[in-house]
């Protein structure tokens, strides 16, 4: 079926933007989560949204599934490719359609990156909000996949808060515009942060953000975790919003010492990111009432101007990365807690840790209850991966009895599509199968992401035994 | 019905757009609920949820309604987590109700209620955007969690109870704004914001042409000239920046842009709101935004409240078309209301006040007036309906007819500067196509069958006759 579909590909695309050979096809094997890999039947390089509804429409014809794919950049491998399915990656629909200032929107390709969004505004006073991690390089197209965040999202929200519209090309091949101002259902909502699963969109209207007036980033160092703990619970009290609140332990700082020397108070058991923003005024008293409430910090470091603000971040930005000069291998996780629950949870961590000899470094985004514990290991040292496999999952496990969710940003993917039914039971997930139905009853869209082994679209609700008769008899696929 | 949940016969008041149902239900748990919907699967009856009804009368008729499932005794604040700043609460816990326990923390939903009486499942239903939406979104972005019941009894969750959560599709969204269609809301759960330490309203009046009047290019009102815009510095040349754009997108950062007309001949009041610390300082810098701006402690009467009407629209705009859609509804006798920043404006018409010659006396009532005017306007407006009935009504106003026609115009002359018309609220059904053109109406046809395939959800309520 896929060689036929291939073979059909010239009807819809330019030959250069069709990759059918082994070499170039690796290149896509994975995308940030490195441990799955799949070689793509076949990867293509459309330039508009014409061209992509052609290649899904031939998808349908010949049953073949996709998957789209932006930068590559995510982290639960929700671009895995499929091995009998066609990778469309967006690398080619890169230009910024529109930029209307007046009403605080840009119209986008999918493949735009995040910051350049930012970058073609800032001199004009603007700039989009959400800023995930590695926003020099991933796109538009995978934010709204994953309904990304970034350590501004505690007051400015996720994507989902900033996307208008979506022009999306249906599981069908059909073009469609989902629009926030449209009366109906909300299936941009629905669509943003489905991870590839409901369509591939191929044009992204995204509200812009006026530049606050005033920035304070603050650096406050303690002696340990738990005071640390104390100052974010401490800010929220104080009814103050900041833009960030970032909290590394005393592992994770010392490897973004190691890694970029980012000159953190030496010592310190815990250090908070604390960033305002806002009307100079309303900065002013917040940073009055937030030195009070750190006063336990033995150092509180007061960035006033963009170099001293991008030293502090130096060492949060790099923590992930960094935490390779201290540890051969390492899984990045990323799970939510009630933010009052993170004392409890972090003690609980550290028993984890303890009870199988595996090293966890902290890094979260305090301010939403946001971990992102780094699991430590030795991939060389027999058994130690798996288990720091069993740490990370147990860390998860954590999350989920403290009433929070298996993941905060970094999407379902492949990864955790087995810690679904601990968080959501039968019928949660049989619903949202319901939308999944609507848009793409065939299943050709992502298959294998965020539902562990969902039902076939018409089935009726029940215990299943066994293969399904139409998978057994080739006539369906289950996805 | 299930044993164990209160049902009665119903009766008048009982009413859906006109169409009486049988019974009412009053379930007091979710599984009440559910013990509902599987009873009115096996039967095969129709039902729609209500909440405080006070837009019951929104939307086409059901096609059927054989149960009306009233929230009112979902009355629960299920928890209330302060260090989190998150709250969960069945759906028929009022607006007010939840308001005041969460203010008795210090804490607030960001939500404004334009409608008194309205539950927390009807005010997510519904999905109004309120003044404040500007800047804290609307019902979708506040809600983190949902629990809803389907039409075959299905009790099914999705989001938490962490603000941050991307764990699966977000059902909360789906249901947000979704007319009763898919299924009942039973409980919801909301991040929530510290209560705003100081407010402060800056009034003034805008300057609108008027479209019958001379429109020399630079001269007169229109849209605002010399402003210094963030934008005047670069960007495309092409749209020029109006007063409401430069408040929206002022450093002192307010939270609602609003506008007020009580009629054609009344005068367009602006109100922005300031919240939060050093709300006084910013006040000032906004009003100095604003030729012969006020800055005081209380809104104007009219804030955050929708304008009475029996026919009420919605109007959404690009926000930098404000003054022109102003400029295009004059003339039509309604009051207009919303929100400039947002682009988003609520347009009133009553028949009898629709005429031309006639202007509209809403304007300037206080807000306790119109409280008191409130409860017992309802009974006296249904009691005119059926006295008058739809043909006298034709006569005398505006009429079926008549409004198709004006919704139709009003359309063009809004697809013209990119914006759009929904009737949300009209006596009057036929031949009026309540929402215009929608490019997903067969992805939500799909959404509907498949959540609803026995179309026994508020059947045909809501858009394309879902």
């Amino acid at each position: 079926m896929l060689a036929e579909l291939i073979g059909r590909l010239g009807e819809v695309l330019e030959p250069e933007a069709v990759i059918t050979d082994p070499v170039r096809l690796r290149t896509y094997e994975c995308d940030g989560l490195t441990y799955h890999r799949a070689t793509p039947g076949v990867a293509v390089l459309p330039e508009n949204a014409e061209q992509v509804a052609g290649v899904i429409r031939l998808c349908n014809e010949y049953g073949v599934p996709f998957v789209a794919r932006g930068s590559g950049t995510g982290l639960s491998g929700g671009a895995l490719p499929r091995t009998d399915g066609v990778l469309i990656v967006t690398s080619k629909m890169r230009a910024i359609v529109e930029i209307d200032l007046p009403n605080r929107r840009a119209v986008v390709e999918p493949g735009v990156t995040n910051l350049a969004i930012t970058e073609a505004v800032r001199d004009q006073g603007y700039y989009y909000a959400p800023d995930p991690s590695s926003q020099q390089v991933c796109s538009i197209g995978g934010n709204v996949a994953e309904n990304s965040g970034g350590a501004h999202c505690l007051k400015y929200g996720f994507t989902v808060n900033h996307v208008e519209a979506c022009e999306i090309v249906t599981p069908d091949g059909d073009i469609v515009t989902l629009d926030r101002a449209d009366p109906g259902y909300d299936l941009l909502g629905a669509f943003i942060g489905s991870e590839g699963t409901l369509g591939v969109t191929t044009k992204v209207t995204v509200r812009l953000s006026r530049t606050p007036e005033a920035v304070t980033t603050v650096l406050a160092a303690f002696e340990n975790i738990e005071q640390g703990g104390e100052a974010v619970s401490a800010i929220i009290a104080a009814g103050i919003l900041p833009a960030a609140i970032e909290m590394m332990d005393a592992l994770a700082i010392a490897a973004a010492e190691a890694a970029v020397a980012c000159r953190y108070p030496e010592n310190a058991g815990a250090v908070l990111i604390v960033e305002l923003d806002g009307p100079s005024a309303e900065v002013e008293r917040q940073f009055a009432l937030l030195s009070q409430i750190c006063s336990k910090a033995f150092e509180l470091r007061v960035a006033e101007d963009p170099a001293e603000r991008a030293a502090i971040w130096r060492g949060r930005k790099s923590a992930f990365a960094a935490v390779g000069r201290i540890s051969p291998a390492y899984i990045v996780q990323d799970g939510v807690v009630p933010r009052t629950s993170l004392p409890e949870v972090l003690a609980g961590i550290d028993s984890l840790s303890r009870e199988h000899g595996i090293k966890v470094a902290n890094v979260f985004h305090a301010g939403d209850g946001n971990l992102h514990p780094l699991v430590l290991f030795d991939d060389t040292e027999p058994g130690a991966g798996e288990r720091a496999e069993i740490v990370s999952g147990r860390i998860l496990d954590l999350c989920i009895e403290h009433g929070g969710s298996i993941t905060g940003e970094h999407g379902v993917g492949v990864d955790k599509a087995r810690y679904m039914p601990r968080m959501f039971t039968d019928a949660d997930l049989d619903t949202m199968q319901l939308v999944r139905c609507a848009f793409d009853p065939r299943g050709l869209s992502n298959p294998g992401k965020i539902f562990p082994t969902p039902r076939l679209c018409g089935e009726v609700p029940g215990v299943r035994k066994g293969v399904h008769p139409l998978v057994e008899s080739g006539k369906a696929e289950q996805f | 019905m299930p044993s164990g949940v209160t049902v009665r016969q119903a009766g008048p008041e009982d009413e859906v757009a006109g169409v009486r149902p049988r019974w009412v239900a009053l379930p007091e748990t979710t599984e009440e609920v559910a013990a509902i919907m599987t009873a009115a699967a096996e039967h095969d009856l129709a039902v729609v949820p209500v909440g405080g009804g006070s837009k019951l009368h929104w939307g086409s008729p059901p096609e059927r309604c054989d149960v009306l499932l009233d929230t009112c005794c979902l009355n629960q604040v299920l928890e209330h987590a302060e260090g989190d700043l998150v709250v969960r609460a069945q759906a028929g816990v009022t607006m007010e109700a939840l308001a005041r326990t969460l203010a008795a923390r210090g804490q607030e939903l960001a939500l404004d209620v334009p409608v008194e009486g309205a539950t927390v499942g009807g005010t997510l239903a519904t999905a109004l955007p309120g003044p404040r939406s500007f800047r804290y979104g609307g019902a979708r972005d506040l809600l983190i969690g949902i629990t809803v019941v389907l039409a075959d009894g299905t009790v099914a969750h999705s989001g938490g109870k962490v603000v941050k959560n991307v764990a699966g599709y977000d059902l909360g969204k789906l249901f947000t704004g979704s007319y009763g269609t898919l299924g009942v809301i039973a409980e919801a759960t909301f991040r929530l914001h510290p209560l705003a330490s100081e407010r402060r309203w800056i009034q003034a009046h805008l300057p609108v042409r008027h479209a019958d009047e001379s429109t020399t290019p630079g001269t007169g009102p229109g849209p605002v000239q010399g402003y210094a815009s963030p934008s005047a510095r670069g960007g495309p040349p092409q749209r020029k920046a109006t007063l409401a754009t430069v408040l929206a997108t002022s450093q002192a950062e307010p939270t609602a842009v609003e506008v007020n007309r009580g009629g054609d001949d009344a005068a367009c009041e602006l109100a922005v709101l300031v919240e939060g610390s050093a709300a006084e300082s910013r006040a000032e810098a906004v009003a100095a935004l604003m030729p012969g701006a006020t800055v005081g402690a209380e809104p104007p009467s009219w804030w955050g409240a929708l304008p009475d009407g029996d026919v009420l629209m919605e109007l959404r705009f690009p926000p930098s078309r404000g003054e022109v859609v102003l400029e295009a509804v004059h003339g039509l006798g309604a009051t207009v209301r919303g929100s400039l920043a947002s682009g988003v404006l609520w347009l009133a018409l009553s028949p009898s006040e629709s005429s031309p010659e006639r202007s509209s006396e809403s304007s300037g009532r206080s807000s306790e007036s119109s409280e008191k005017l409130g409860s017992e306007k309802l009974g006296s407006e249904e009691l005119g309906r059926e006295e008058l009935g739809r043909e006298e009504l034709g006569s005398e106003g505006l009429g079926s007819q008549g409004l198709a026609g004006l919704v139709a115009g009003l359309r063009a002359r809004l697809a013209e500067v990119g914006g759009r018309v929904s009737v949300l609220a009209s006596p009057y059904a036929e031949g009026l196509d309540r929402w215009g053109e929608i490019s997903a109406l067969p992805l939500m046809r799909r959404v509907k069958e498949r959540f609803d395939p026995g179309r026994r959800m508020s059947p045909g309520r809501y858009v394309g006759g879902i």
